[in-house]
């Protein structure tokens, strides 16, 4: 079978793999590049825990094809905390409780951390419908919320 | 020694605090590794074949042309597996991989280990698979009923009715008093049929598992579980090992809530690990975790109940029947045990039946059992409350089960805290807030009986003051954020110097699954009664360094002292002192404790919600969601608040949206999230919260498992909502917009 | 003796709601509970419970029975 060779930036760091025509984003990061904190929940875009941002744009990496994807920029979970240090977003979500198992959390993070980035100070609806891709089944999201305006209210300030 | 009722009112400085979990770092970072996050040098990818047919006899299996395919190193069906111990394992065993029969849609006949998941795949299409299909089954009443389609034969309890069609497996009946004489006293009688859909748990994390075994019969398994110890004991009697030979660690879990606690891929990868000599990952997409794990049951439940025109309960009758899928199970009786274990009731009676199916076999989830049985009961005493004119939190508290009353299953009840809790609803704003038109308010209390159960925990003192706590219980949804407060509680040092860390099944005793609300519980108490232990090995080995008896010193704060001026005036040691010591005083110290514990305590909530439906469209909006629940003693309150609202949620989806739907050829129509769709952050508004703490006098803090009860009520407070506000009476879930709104336009 | 509430089902098995066995102890009155009420036998086997006093005891044999304790038989329950 033929392999597709593609270059891409991921988190920063500048990578080249092989793929399969078939491979997705999401099994060339998890599998090939072992960045397994992008998670698969549903491998049909229904559930956002494999979102990631490809050049600005928030997408459900289980969607993407790994080949079509050279030249571009990825950022995952792996890159959100920069120097140790970590994101507002995910100093909220662990001061609000907005995590129970933590499987859709990386998701989440990314998507809201792509909502902040365009909206700096979105209400509670807006919050509520930008989030609506990304499933949760533990939280009820209310923590979820109150976690992403907390840290939209601290990123402005 | 303080006394127990000491104990019970002391301040605490840790428990009730809400510091950051644990945990947290990894699981914001990525970091953290859940089932399907490990990879094995030489490591294969397993997939198993499954059968689209709801039931059929499996004539034949050919997989030498699969066998053919480079890059395939093991395939397995059911004569690769030895005869097991038990019919329940068997059971386990025949839902992971059928042997003569397909028994629903999605069950797997055989199983393929290879280089990739594309040759893997590759493979599966190459096995040859002979079947003849079978009449088939997938409604609850229908398979009750005589010349139904048997899906197995000779699984019939002795004290089920011939009248009955032999997939009805079991019977149970609970109560008391005359039921005749009840329905007599009533103002209003009334019957009533309610439907509930099965409905899945709906982990965000599929099934996942990386298993290796040798010749020998030593073996590693990686899995996402609700118990470790479980899947050990499973697997080993199905790989007829002994125990010793299986480690089974706990991977991260994205999600339980009662769906984890079996197993459904996990004796596959061993199997195949053992027949390829490699390890072997397996894991399940979506489809195959919708298809072939474990929903729970769906629901045909009859009431009849007569109330007084003071709005007494005078007599009440529920007859329950459950279909858990193809193989038998007990969630019947938790059912008929749950239905009116709210009410103080004179004449009470609740019958339980399961009922074999051409479905999946159903797993627990969440309260497994209660939800269905309670949302029939609670809907009907809200109709008799809209009948005769009565305020139905007013009259819920008039039946409301307290202490001495005798429960409908059986035992007479102490302490609980139904009434409190009612009155913390009546007196919440919520509850006399305006309502506008098309808007509905209803209200269910809910139920759950609380588990206790094996337990080991093993609590070391490090040398440099730090502690150690080793538990067995896979960390479901901040259970180690709470476990470690409970230690610094007892021990007296800051939370920062505890790490707590799950145990495979090597590393410590037999725990039980993570289930029944009881890991906050049981695992709490078994830690701070092992803190006792090591803080009276401390006490012992100061007294000796003092020189004085070991009453002589006692334990206060993080420091032994001196018991009163008569023992001295040292000058007292901490913990960290002590522990610097270890090695000059003795060795090593540590505490433990191993328990079966009883004393969980039944847990009550209720729930008050406002909906508007929407008349053109038939859709319900949530407007309003409060929970008011017993927690005994929240230990981290942030996570219990998050038990109620996560558990509500999930009682709205199971009410508003969710089911699984076959279609007329008995197959599932619904396996993914797009179709089978669980509440979104979009649908819902803040869930508020209010946790009631009247302590467990089974636990050294009060502590009151809080998991479960909260996905009991949501299912009747939505529907009595929902029907206040259309003046149409539901008795059917899931109150999807086209049903309102044919419901709707009948009425006009 | 102690009195024993049986759950309705199983009624037909003792005659009775309410039997007297001998017994201190949660396994005591279970082997005697089978001894004299062979009907309930099948269900024991597959797993009880006992509520002693408004509590549920899901195993733990040694569990001590009060002449005048509340001993209720119940199914054993599984959880989630």
């Amino acid at each position: 079978m033929n392999k597709i060779r593609v270059g891409v930036s991921v988190n920063n760091d500048k990578i080249e793999f092989l793929c399969s025509p078939e491979d997705t984003v999401l099994d060339v990061l998890r599998d090939n590049l072992r960045l397994t904190g992008t998670k698969e929940g549903c491998g049909t875009g229904d559930c956002g825990a494999c979102s990631i941002i490809l050049d600005d744009k928030l997408v459900c990496s289980c969607l993407v094809l790994a080949g079509e994807v050279e030249g571009s920029e990825i950022s995952t979970i792996e890159g959100m905390a920069i120097d140790g240090k970590l994101h507002p977003l995910q100093q909220n979500f662990l001061k609000h409780a907005a995590l129970q198992c933590g499987i859709c959390t990386p998701g989440i993070l990314i998507a809201a951390k792509a909502l902040l980035e365009r909206n700096p100070d979105p209400t509670e609806t807006e919050v509520r419908y930008w989030l609506a891709g990304n499933l949760c089944r533990c939280t009820g999201y209310d923590k979820i919320i109150r976690a992403v305006m907390d840290a939209a209210a601290e990123m402005r300030s | 020694m303080c006394s127990k009722k000491d104990e019970m009112k002391k301040k605490f400085r840790v428990v009730g605090t809400r510091p950051i979990r644990p945990d947290g770092i990894e699981k914001v970072t990525g970091q953290a590794l859940y089932g399907a996050d490990l990879h094995a040098p030489n490591m294969l990818v397993g997939k198993m074949l499954r059968i689209n047919e709801p039931h059929a006899i499996i004539k034949s299996i050919n997989i030498s042309k699969a066998q053919k395919l480079p890059g395939v190193k093991a395939i397995i069906t059911f004569q690769d597996f030895m005869e097991v111990s038990t019919n329940k394992t068997n059971d386990i065993l025949e839902n992971c991989l059928a042997n003569k029969k397909v028994l629903y849609d999605g069950h797997a006949v055989a199983a393929v280990a290879a280089i990739n998941s594309e040759i893997a795949k590759k493979a599966l299409d190459l096995i040859d698979i002979e079947l003849e299909m079978l009449p088939f089954v997938v409604d609850v009443d229908t398979a009750m009923q005589k010349g139904s389609p048997v899906v197995q034969l000779g699984r019939k309890h002795e004290n089920v009715s011939d009248d009955f069609s032999d997939n009805v497996t079991s019977f149970c009946s609970f109560g008391h008093g005359i039921l005749e004489d009840g329905y007599k006293n009533a103002a209003k009688v009334i019957e009533r049929s309610f439907k509930t859909p099965s409905v899945h748990q709906g982990y965000i994390e599929p099934h996942a598992c990386l298993a290796s075994m040798t010749a020998d019969g030593r073996s590693d398994l990686w899995c996402c579980t609700q118990g470790q110890y479980n899947v050990r004991a499973i697997c080993a009697d199905i790989m007829g090992i002994e125990e010793s030979k299986l480690r089974v660690t706990a991977s991260e879990i994205g999600g339980g809530f009662g769906g984890k606690t079996t197993v459904f891929i996990e004796p596959i990868a061993l199997a195949l690990s053992l027949k390829a000599g490699h390890p072997v990952k397996i894991v399940m997409t979506r489809e195959e975790v919708f298809k072939a794990t474990g929903p729970t049951v769906s629901s045909s439940i009859d009431i009849k109940m007569g109330m007084s025109k003071l709005g007494i309960i005078t007599a009440a009758h529920a007859v329950i029947r459950y279909e858990g899928g193809a193989f038998p199970n007990e969630t019947y009786e938790l059912g008929a045990q749950s239905a009116f274990a709210a009410y103080d009731l004179k004449a009470v009676k609740s019958e339980g039946y399961n009922v074999l199916t051409n479905r999946p076999a159903q797993a627990a989830y969440r309260a497994p059992g209660a939800p269905q049985a309670i949302f029939a009961v609670e809907s009907a005493v809200d109709e008799l409350c809209e009948q005769l004119n009565l305020d139905p939190l007013e009259t819920r508290l008039k039946n409301a089960a307290k202490k001495g009353t005798k429960a409908s299953y059986g035992p007479t009840f102490d302490e609980i805290g139904l009434i409190a809790t009612l009155e913390s609803a009546k007196k919440h704003p919520h509850y006399a807030a305006p309502l506008a038109q098309n808007q509905g308010r209803g209200i269910s209390c809910g139920f759950w009986f609380n588990f206790g159960g094996n337990t080991c925990v093993s609590l070391n003192i490090n040398f440099d003051g730090t502690v150690g706590i080793i538990e067995g219980n896979p960390d479901i949804g901040g259970s180690r954020a709470s476990i470690s407060q409970m230690a610094a509680e007892e021990l007296g040092i800051p939370l920062e110097r505890i790490r707590t860390v799950i145990a495979d099944t090597n590393s410590l005793g037999h725990n039980d699954v993570t289930d029944g609300s009881r890991v906050t519980f049981s695992v709490g108490l078994a830690t701070i009664k092992a803190a006792k232990a090591a803080k009276k090995e401390m006490c012992k080995r100061v007294a000796k360094l003092w020189k004085i008896h070991e009453d002589a010193v006692i334990w206060k704060d993080g420091y032994v002292l001196p018991a009163g001026p008569n023992a001295g005036d040292q000058e007292p040691l901490s913990l960290k002192e002590i522990a610097a010591m270890s090695a000059q005083t003795g060795g090593p110290i540590a505490g433990h404790h191993e328990v079966n514990a009883e004393g969980a305590g039944v847990s009550f909530g209720v729930h008050l919600v406002d909906v508007e439906v929407d008349p053109e469209t038939g859709q319900t909006k949530i407007l309003r969601y409060t929970v008011f629940q017993d927690a005994g003693k929240a230990v981290h309150p942030s996570y219990v608040e998050g038990q109620m609202q996560g558990g509500s949620v999930q009682g709205i989806g199971w009410a508003l949206n969710e089911e699984y739907i076959y279609d007329s050829s008995g197959k599932l129509q619904n396996s993914g999230f797009l179709d089978y769709r669980i509440p979104v952050a979009s649908d819902l508004p803040m869930i508020e919260p209010v946790i009631l703490e009247i302590p467990n006098p089974g636990h050294p803090y009060g502590v009151r498992g809080v998991g479960e009860t909260s996905i009991v009520p949501p299912l009747a407070a939505i529907c009595n909502a929902v029907s206040r506000a259309t003046n149409i009476r539901f008795t059917e879930l899931p109150l999807s917009p086209p049903k309102v709104l044919s419901a709707i336009l009948g009425k006009e | 003796m102690v009195k024993v509430k049986i759950w309705g089902s199983l009624v037909e098995a003792t005659g009775f709601e309410y039997v007297n066995v001998e017994g201190t102890n949660f396994i005591e009155l279970l082997e005697n509970l089978q001894l004299k009420y062979p009907g309930l036998r099948p269900q024991i086997q597959r797993g009880v419970s006992l509520a002693i006093d408004g509590k549920i005891y899901k195993e733990s044999w040694f569990t001590p029975i009060r002449k005048d304790s509340e001993v209720v038989l119940m199914p054993f329950m599984i959880g989630g």
